[in-house]
């Protein structure tokens, strides 16, 4: 029988995880040795080494712990986004509705100081802002991937007619022009639902927004599965697995999708900013969250009301989400580099 | 060697492949890629036929139309006296089994996100042979058959070498005890050291289990070490098909001649036809495009003796005399002409 050690010797990478600082495998000498690493694995090691990934993602959770946590620092902190403090308590705010302090009313009771006029408090205002802005984009997310990975495999693995009237579709709906639709279709559909003498509730404001959002970004993903999977297709493991006896199922199961992953959550982790400042932009547009639930980009739009005369109430909220859209996509790249290392750079 | 007239395992008669060309809005079918226009080969029990030609050929394209990856547009691929040709996935159940393929990239032919164990394992997962702990046991034994170490189990492919991966590919294929294996160019992928180390161990596979085996090639010097029969594909139709000794012995065919003559192996032409052996023949030109093959002989572009009758009439593949037997060429000038040597 050979002797597989002698083949360790032209042991050269071309393979898909395989990366420069992966040390070469030695199966002469370490014979023993049962598991070896994953690609998954092997993405968490890369991951690990990268500084910039490792803060940035740091960062990325803080935000989604302070925005999912909001309820809980909330009471821990004393105080809640609705109630205005400036107006209830004489002296916070001055004769024209702005805080007396300086500094947008910072000081130890108020963190991150006073709303102007309603005097309500920022820091509880920011953290159910994110929270709000970052439900719905997560909410969105969720549904886009999960629709356009399903009709990205199928149009990619089906082929033929299905991909083409796929196609044709994912064309149309990214020639649309999006933003100019939500902004003239949001109110349109809101209406559909509640009577014009009535006021909207928030559930259906939100549920709106994710489902307007959600109907225009599949096609960006599935596009991408599509060709993501017409390349997989061509390969010969797909091939083993159909001469095996292999049906479609299992084939998109077990040897498609774990493929696929990758792909997926670089997505995801570049499309939840662009969500989040989608999501933030409809608010300020005024077609989003309206007053007064908390959110982020309706925060961002009163403080471009009041700027000139207190620009402290537009910086907590404009800078927070500055660092939250660096940090994600930052992230989003250590993602990608940590997963394909041979890709982009 | 004595003819012994057994029913084959596999016949191969009348095979075609059409590949459509789209075009245009509206998708209409504008032409149509010949890969495969007419084959016909058997293979009995337990032999091998090397199936040879330059890429582009269609000879991987007859390798999956056996196996069945792909649908043939006319001819019939028989299985043991069963029509395979337009079988569903239903009905080729029994036979998938049965046929198995070594594929070419080793790279590309293995799930990176699979353990070894799930992708030589996965053939009897999918038919659900045995239990699990049954399975994992015939892993085992299938590493060391292709030369592996068992305890290499757990580890993903992309920790192993390319001849290793071909051997992850092999122990994959015989996991389901195949008769025929259909190898498409499982060497030509690997360093020329691990080729050796490859064909070796396909060759003992087959000696030891008994498989018939499909070998394509490029390279008319590997098959000649495992195949007992080779035939000679060109655009998309076998140009000449005979016993390993005859066909490197006294080819008959001009492009088969070529190839022969491209050989670098110094013991090529043996006595009388030494000189023969020397000259190299070299081929002017392109394969043509099979979309639109030449009229009459498609080797006619490109063949040193054409004539006027080469361009009018195709040659059918017909037996020539010889000393042991089945020799058959598809050419006008097959019988031994001094002139065109």
């Amino acid at each position: 029988m050979n002797e597989p050690t002698g083949l360790a010797v032209t042991s050269d990478h071309r393979d898909t995880a395989g990366s420069s600082e992966e040390p070469p495998p030695d199966q002469t000498l370490a014979p023993a040795e049962v598991a070896g690493r994953s690609p998954t694995q092997l993405a968490w090691r890369r991951f690990r080494r990268d500084r910039t990934g490792v803060i940035s993602g740091a960062v990325v959770l803080l935000f989604f712990l302070a925005g999912l946590g909001a309820p809980v620092i909330a009471a821990l902190y004393g105080k809640d986004p609705y109630t205005t403090y400036g107006q209830n308590q004489p002296g916070l705010l001055n004769e024209f509705g702005y805080p007396a302090k300086p500094n947008g009313g910072i000081d130890g009771q108020f963190w991150l100081g006073l709303e102007p006029s309603l005097g309500r408090d920022v820091f509880t205002q920011l953290l159910y802002g994110i929270r709000t802005s970052l439900l719905i984009s997560l909410a969105v997310v969720l549904i886009i991937t999960t629709l356009g990975v399903l009709i990205g495999v199928v149009a990619g693995y089906t082929g033929r007619w299905v991909d083409f009237g796929v196609g044709r579709v994912i064309d149309v709906v990214l020639s649309f022009p999006s933003t100019l639709f939500f902004i003239a279709f949001i109110p349109v559909i809101q209406s559909l639902f509640v009577p014009p003498d009535q006021e909207t509730p928030t559930w259906l404001r939100a549920t709106t927004v994710i489902l307007v959002l959600s109907a225009f970004g599949w096609a960006q993903i599935a596009r991408l599965m599509r060709g993501q999977v017409l390349s997989l297709r061509e390969r010969e493991y797909i091939e083993a697995a159909r001469i095996a006896g292999a049906g479609p199922g299992r084939i998109i199961r077990a040897e498609l999708l774990p493929n696929l992953w990758t792909p997926i959550l670089v997505s995801v982790s570049m499309t939840v900013p662009t969500y989040v400042t989608t999501e933030a932009a409809l608010s300020f547009l005024g077609v989003g969250m309206v007053e007064p639930t908390p959110d982020w980009g309706r925060m961002i739009h009163r403080g471009a009301e009041v700027y000139s005369a207190d620009l402290s109430y537009m910086l907590a909220p404009g800078l927070a989400m500055l660092v939250f859209v660096i940090a994600f996509n930052l992230l989003g790249d250590s993602v990608r580099d940590a997963l394909d290392p041979r890709a982009h750079r | 060697m004595p003819e012994h007239h057994t029913a084959p395992l596999l016949e191969v008669a009348g095979l075609h492949k059409h590949f459509p060309i789209r075009g245009g809005l509206l998708t209409r079918r504008t032409g149509a890629v010949r890969a495969v226009d007419g084959v016909d080969f058997s293979i009995e029990a337990g032999r091998s036929l090397g199936l040879v030609g330059e890429s582009g050929c269609g000879k991987s394209t007859t390798g999956r139309l056996v196996a069945r990856l792909l649908e043939p547009t006319g001819g019939a691929v028989r299985y043991r006296g069963e029509d395979i040709a337009h079988a569903s996935r239903r009905e080729l159940a029994p036979v998938r089994a049965e046929i198995q393929m070594i594929f070419q990239d080793p790279y590309s032919s293995l799930n990176p996100r699979q353990t070894v164990g799930t992708i030589v394992g996965a053939p009897l997962a999918i038919r659900r042979t045995g239990t699990a702990s049954a399975r994992r046991a015939r892993v085992r034994e299938l590493l060391a058959t292709v030369g592996l170490n068992p305890e290499h189990y757990n580890r993903f492919p992309h920790e192993f070498s390319g001849g290793q991966r071909q051997r992850i590919g092999i122990a994959r294929a015989l996991a389901l005890e195949p008769k025929l294996i259909v190898a498409d160019e499982p060497v030509s992928a690997l360093d020329v050291s691990i080729q050796a180390q490859i064909v070796n161990l396909l060759q003992q596979v087959q000696r030891d289990l008994g498989i018939a085996f499909l070998f394509i090639a490029h390279d008319l010097a590997i098959v000649r070490h495992f195949s007992h029969r080779v035939a000679v594909m060109y655009l998309g139709r076998i140009v000449e098909l005979a016993d390993r000794a005859e066909l490197y012995g006294d080819p008959r065919h001009p492009y088969t001649k070529a190839l022969l003559s491209a050989v670098p192996e110094p013991d090529l032409g043996t006595g009388d036809g030494e000189a023969q052996g020397r000259n190299r023949i070299r081929l002017s030109g392109d394969v043509p495009t099979p979309v639109d093959p030449p009229s009459g002989c498609r080797f006619r572009t490109r063949c040193p003796s054409a004539q006027a009758i080469c361009g009018t009439t195709e040659p059918p593949l017909l037996p020539v005399p010889t000393a042991t037997g089945q020799h058959l060429v598809a050419c006008h000038f097959a019988e031994p002409l001094p002139a065109a040597a």
